[in-house]
């Protein structure tokens, strides 16, 4: 009732804000004043349920954390969705049928969706590599950007200077992306939070700024064409079958990335990464080499964007420093928080859901920006861990207790 | 050193610790010998945790010199090493505010200790050998083992940060013997218990000391608990060391005495 009565009051505070604008038209032509009275009602009713809906999902998230605070045993129950994710059987069913999906796509949608298909993973790959700087690791990485530039170059400049071959570079770039990635993992060890934020900020500007700038080397902002598709055993292919070629390798790629990551956040590795997030002088404190650790985090995320770099540039056929701003940073660093910091599948879906939908949805494209903006918004209010929150390993004891029942 | 006495682990000479102008800790001067559980007691501000953080590598001290003398391997001088040696070379700590790794199991907080006692690197993680399989293996055995050890082995898969209060720290004392140490430094383990609690670790640190043979140095205000459990205490005031002694003498100094309660004729 008092959720009605305030949203009532609401709409009509908007009513009367929008009024000069949108229900007085005055026609000059014709000293005409024409009153546009329907349009007061559609504002009226808008905003009233939009603040209605905003209110009750408000109170129903308060009263979740009032839940929670009372009752211990309540915090932290594993959701619906957390506890599908759990049941073996069925992830396993989920996975074969995802991979049958991914594996036909190609031959059920035309060249265009395929296409769009790969844009997608390759931003799953970005996504799932800041994962580890990111999301386990927990050094937010503003500059990422900058890896996958490193990756692209790599490649077109080889494949231009020296004619080497997309299987050639592919290791290449990512090592390459790895080694900058240690060269700005060693000033900022000492740094942390938003001064680590603004120093990769700075350093995925100073990338592109040399790229744009720096001609002999890199072509300036005229960029480099007619980059090699990548070969298989010197077929010739047309347009369609290499895009399928290349969305093959693609998930390929993505696999291998899933397979890595997934077991290395339950490795030795992966804890000492999420033990540096968490506390940064308890985990030096419990005998972990800080220095090492970081590094291998900044390394190893970056070896994914070098990877995916050189993918980029033989997908493309086409590079120059425009395709590397600041802006792809936050989208990959979205994908993350959206996603859901330290969870694979989260990301995932983030990466599926921020490159996928405002392809689908050109006819709103003009609004993407605000549709984005606002999604964060209300993903932060309501679901500030992600789509999908991180869910630590659990690990069975049958073998002790068997033991110790038998002493 | 005779065979008779109990080899010295720790020993501390001289140790300064200047922050600007101010000085914390003033050549304070200390020993820790094998199966001794050492209390560091002293007003608030007396520069006990300084001291600690001296010791564990978080500070470089301005002078003076820690040396350890851990079994079978030289004596080291660790004045200004990286925390994560002086835990490598076998003395763990806990925290005054408890520092646990929130969103982490129980059972990973522990594990977390056993990470420099084991080398899978990031090759063996990825490909998952035999090796690396036997060892992970190992580190959650032995983790669970511990956590029985301090009680805590049916929160194993819960997170560390929904534990009580009490429980957290007794984790973090897992979590610390899970590195493996000849020196267990505990930084006000019992504030914030209950009596209840703190009646069990009480018998939890004395259980560390007989059964584990891990030494103990610990900073307490309770001092029903200091009373009860150390062999030696140690007295700081204002970053001097003003007494040493076992807890009886510690009780009748006067000393002591005057810098808790101020003048003996208030008192």
């Amino acid at each position: 009732m008092k959720n009605i009565k305030q949203s009532l009051a609401v709409s009509l505070w908007f009513i009367f804000l929008t009024f000069p604008l949108m229900v007085v038209k005055v026609n000059t032509s014709d000293q005409l004043v024409q009153w546009r009275w329907m349009n007061i009602l559609w504002i009226g009713l808008a905003t009233f349920v939009l603040s209605f809906v905003w209110r009750y999902a408000l109170a129903r998230k308060e009263a979740r954390q009032m839940a929670a605070q009372s009752g211990q045993d309540e915090q932290d129950k594993p959701s619906r969705i957390q506890a599908l994710l759990e049941d073996q059987s069925l992830r396993y069913k989920a996975m074969i049928a995802l991979l049958i999906f991914a594996l036909a796509f190609p031959w059920v949608f035309d060249t265009y969706q395929s296409t769009i298909m790969i844009s997608a993973l390759i931003y799953v790959v970005l996504g799932l590599g800041l994962n580890i700087t990111v999301g386990l690791a927990g050094l937010l990485d503003l500059g990422y950007v900058a890896f996958f530039a490193v990756g692209a170059y790599s490649y077109a400049l080889l494949n231009h200077h020296f004619g080497l071959g997309f299987w050639t570079i592919l290791p290449v770039g990512g090592i390459l992306s790895c080694l900058f990635g240690v060269i700005l993992g060693f000033p900022i060890l000492r740094l942390r939070g938003d001064y680590l934020a603004i120093v990769t900020l700075g350093f995925g500007m100073i990338i592109k700024v040399v790229l744009e700038n720096w001609s002999d080397f890199s072509f300036g902002p005229s960029g480099i064409a007619n980059i090699d598709k990548p070969g298989l055993f010197g077929l010739k292919m047309d347009i369609a079958a290499s895009t399928t070629y290349i969305y093959y390798i693609m998930i390929g790629l993505v696999v291998l990335t899933i397979i890595v990551t997934a077991r290395l956040k339950n490795s030795r590795i992966g804890r000492a990464w999420i033990a540096l997030r968490e506390d940064e002088i308890a985990c030096v404190a419990m005998g972990i080499d800080m220095a090492r650790t970081k590094l291998s985090a900044y390394a190893l995320g970056a070896f994914w964007a070098g990877m995916v770099g050189v993918m980029f540039a033989a997908k493309t056929t086409f590079i120059n420093p425009a395709s590397f701003t600041f802006m792809e940073s936050a989208i990959i660093l979205s994908i993350v928080v959206l996603g859901g910091m330290g969870s694979i599948l989260g990301v995932i879906l983030g990466a599926m859901i921020l490159i996928l939908l405002p392809e689908y949805l050109r006819a709103f494209s003009e609004y993407r920006m605000i549709i984005f903006g606002a999604a964060m918004v209300v993903m932060m209010i309501f679901r500030p861990q992600g789509i999908i929150s991180n869910v630590r390993q659990k690990y069975e004891f049958k073998g002790l207790k068997e033991k110790s029942e038998n002493v | 050193m005779s065979d008779t006495t109990k080899r010295t682990l720790l020993e501390v000479k001289g140790l300064t610790m200047d922050f600007g102008g101010l000085r914390a800790v003033d050549s304070i001067d200390l020993t820790v010998s094998e199966g001794e559980i050492a209390a560091l007691i002293g007003p608030n501000g007396a520069g006990k945790t300084t001291f600690f953080n001296c010791v564990t590598g978080i500070y470089t001290p301005t002078d003076g010199d820690i040396l350890i003398h851990p079994k079978d391997k030289p004596t080291r001088r660790v004045n200004g090493s990286k925390p994560n040696m002086v835990t490598t070379l076998g003395m763990a700590r806990t925290f005054q505010n408890i520092r646990l790794f929130p969103d982490m199991t129980v059972l990973e907080n522990v594990m977390i200790g056993r990470h420099c006692r084991t080398k899978t690197g990031l090759t063996g993680a990825i490909l998952r050998g035999k090796a690396a399989r036997k060892e992970e293996q190992e580190i959650v055995e032995s983790s669970y083992t511990l956590l029985e050890k301090v009680g805590l082995g049916e929160f194993a898969n819960e997170y560390s940060k929904n534990l009580p209060y009490g429980a957290q720290r007794r984790l973090e004392i897992a979590r610390a013997m899970a590195t493996e140490p000849f020196l267990l430094l505990l930084d006000e383990p019992a504030a914030g218990m209950n009596p209840q609690e703190t009646a069990d670790l009480d018998a939890l640190i004395c259980r560390i000391r007989d059964v584990e043979k891990i030494a103990i140095l610990l900073i307490e205000h309770d001092m029903k608990l200091v009373m009860n459990i150390s062999d030696t205490i140690h007295v700081m005031e204002y970053g001097k060391k003003i007494a040493t002694g076992t807890p009886q003498q510690i009780k009748d100094n006067p000393k002591v005495i005057e810098a808790y309660l101020g003048e003996e004729t208030e008192a």
